[in-house]
């Protein structure tokens, strides 16, 4: 989805606010909600990355933005475990305020609803059989694409033509794996950009690569 | 699709406790291994951990080869390995080249060489910037890089990662593998840095 997530090249963001001495969680709440997060993911089904990261999309652009890298890390968490059933609608709201002391019903346990789905194996990487369909030194174009779900082809290289210069391992797609649909393995390419086909001819020269599905390109020759 | 939840006025730091009480209720979750785990991020897998891979690869041209070879493998030699490193690319800086790594459309990140992503990885504008105007973006961070380094970004859309292999400091040539390790910091592997010269 065209989403707040989609960041790359987008401009008004200003500088970057950065700290050297920074410690992995700068408040505590923070490593609560990333364990209490990774470590009930794998109470669904298995640990849907994809999942995961469609969750975080699905925020609305506020709540992205709002409580930062954690805070979307609980949202998120809370998604996929309402959308299971493991958890009921408002079930986090009403037992916050349950904390607070306010005199509060809580919501009835919800009906189970896990996603039927089982993943292939551990991890994303899988083994194939067919080769790949693109050799390292082609010319590609990723698709202009626009898919209501997840995709991991960003918007800045949609439409544009970059050249194969490596197969990475093959790998489930997250856009079908992201909906417990299918996992549907895949080849995987790295690609070079040059960046003044995706910024115009007064962009900085740089290279730019991405590791693009076989679903995201197709022949630029 | 069912819909996302309502946005809500509870602190967070009051949603995270709600949410876990439930889940500890359902017998989801456990303090005890929850509280292992935050211990293991915050302190044990961290850019330590890559910093003792690039010492070694500096100071072993064996080491070195294999890791440009295989990442993910002469990684694991160390013991380090887990979450977020599947597939680890090891890219090579020279006086010529300069890489960059970014994850514009999350925060994905080496987890078991780097630990977890710095807030400065996180931010917005680095996720916007490092795409579109790495030089402006590394000037910002105090790196200057001369016009005749070709600079290549990597942003991190699937599940392979990126760590950097910073060039081996000038003066250097004396220190021991253990007395390179605390030159090469997390920013100097991510590419948005040098590795520190010794003091």
């Amino acid at each position: 989805m065209d989403g707040i997530h989609d960041m790359g090249g987008m401009q008004g963001w200003g500088e970057v606010d950065f700290d050297p001495d920074e410690p992995a969680f700068t408040a505590p709440w923070q490593g609560r909600a990333f364990a209490i997060c990774l470590l009930s993911m794998n109470r669904l089904t298995g640990r849907n990355l994809d999942a995961m990261r469609h969750a975080l999309e699905r925020l609305r652009p506020l709540q992205y933005l709002q409580n930062g890298y954690y805070g979307r890390w609980l949202l998120m968490a809370e998604t996929l475990l309402t959308d299971s059933g493991v958890i009921a609608p408002g079930a986090v709201d009403a037992r916050a305020r349950k904390l607070r002391g306010e005199d509060v019903t809580e919501p009835p346990e919800p009906e189970p609803s896990k996603p039927d789905y089982t993943p292939a194996g551990p991890g994303s990487l899988r083994q194939i059989d067919a080769p790949p369909r693109f050799k390292v030194g082609e010319q590609v174009r990723a698709r202009d694409i626009h898919p209501l779900g997840h995709t991991r082809l960003p918007r800045y290289a949609r439409g544009r033509i970059g050249t194969v210069e490596r197969i990475q391992p093959a790998a489930v797609l997250p856009d079908t794996n992201a909906h417990f649909v299918a996992e549907n393995a895949q080849h995987c390419y790295q690609v070079a950009f040059d960046s003044r086909t995706l910024w115009g001819q007064e962009a900085e020269p740089f290279v730019l690569h991405l590791d693009l599905f076989d679903d995201y390109l197709e022949a630029a020759s | 699709m069912s819909p996302i939840p309502a946005p809500s006025d509870q602190p967070v730091e009051l949603r995270t406790e709600a949410l876990e009480a439930l889940l500890v209720e359902k017998g989801l979750v456990d303090p005890a291994v929850l509280d292992k785990f935050i211990k293991t991020y915050a302190e044990d897998v961290g850019p330590l951990n890559g910093a003792k891979v690039v010492a070694k690869a500096w100071t072993d041209p064996d080491y070195r080869a294999r890791l440009l070879e295989d990442g993910t493998a002469a990684i694991a030699e160390l013991g380090f390995k887990g979450p977020q490193g599947e597939c680890i690319i090891v890219l090579e800086n020279t006086p010529t080249l300069h890489h960059l790594v970014v994850c514009t459309l999350c925060s994905c990140y080496p987890w078991p060489v780097l630990g977890l992503p710095p807030s400065w990885y996180k931010d917005p504008a680095y996720r916007a910037r490092a795409v579109r105007e790495p030089r402006a973006l590394l000037e910002e961070f105090g790196l200057a890089l001369g016009p005749e380094v070709e600079i290549k970004v990597y942003d991190s859309s699937s599940e392979v990662r990126y760590m950097v292999l910073p060039e081996r400091p000038a003066g250097t040539e004396g220190l021991s593998e253990e007395e390179l390790v605390p030159l090469v910091t997390r920013e100097a592997m991510t590419g948005v840095a040098k590795a520190k010269s010794p003091a």
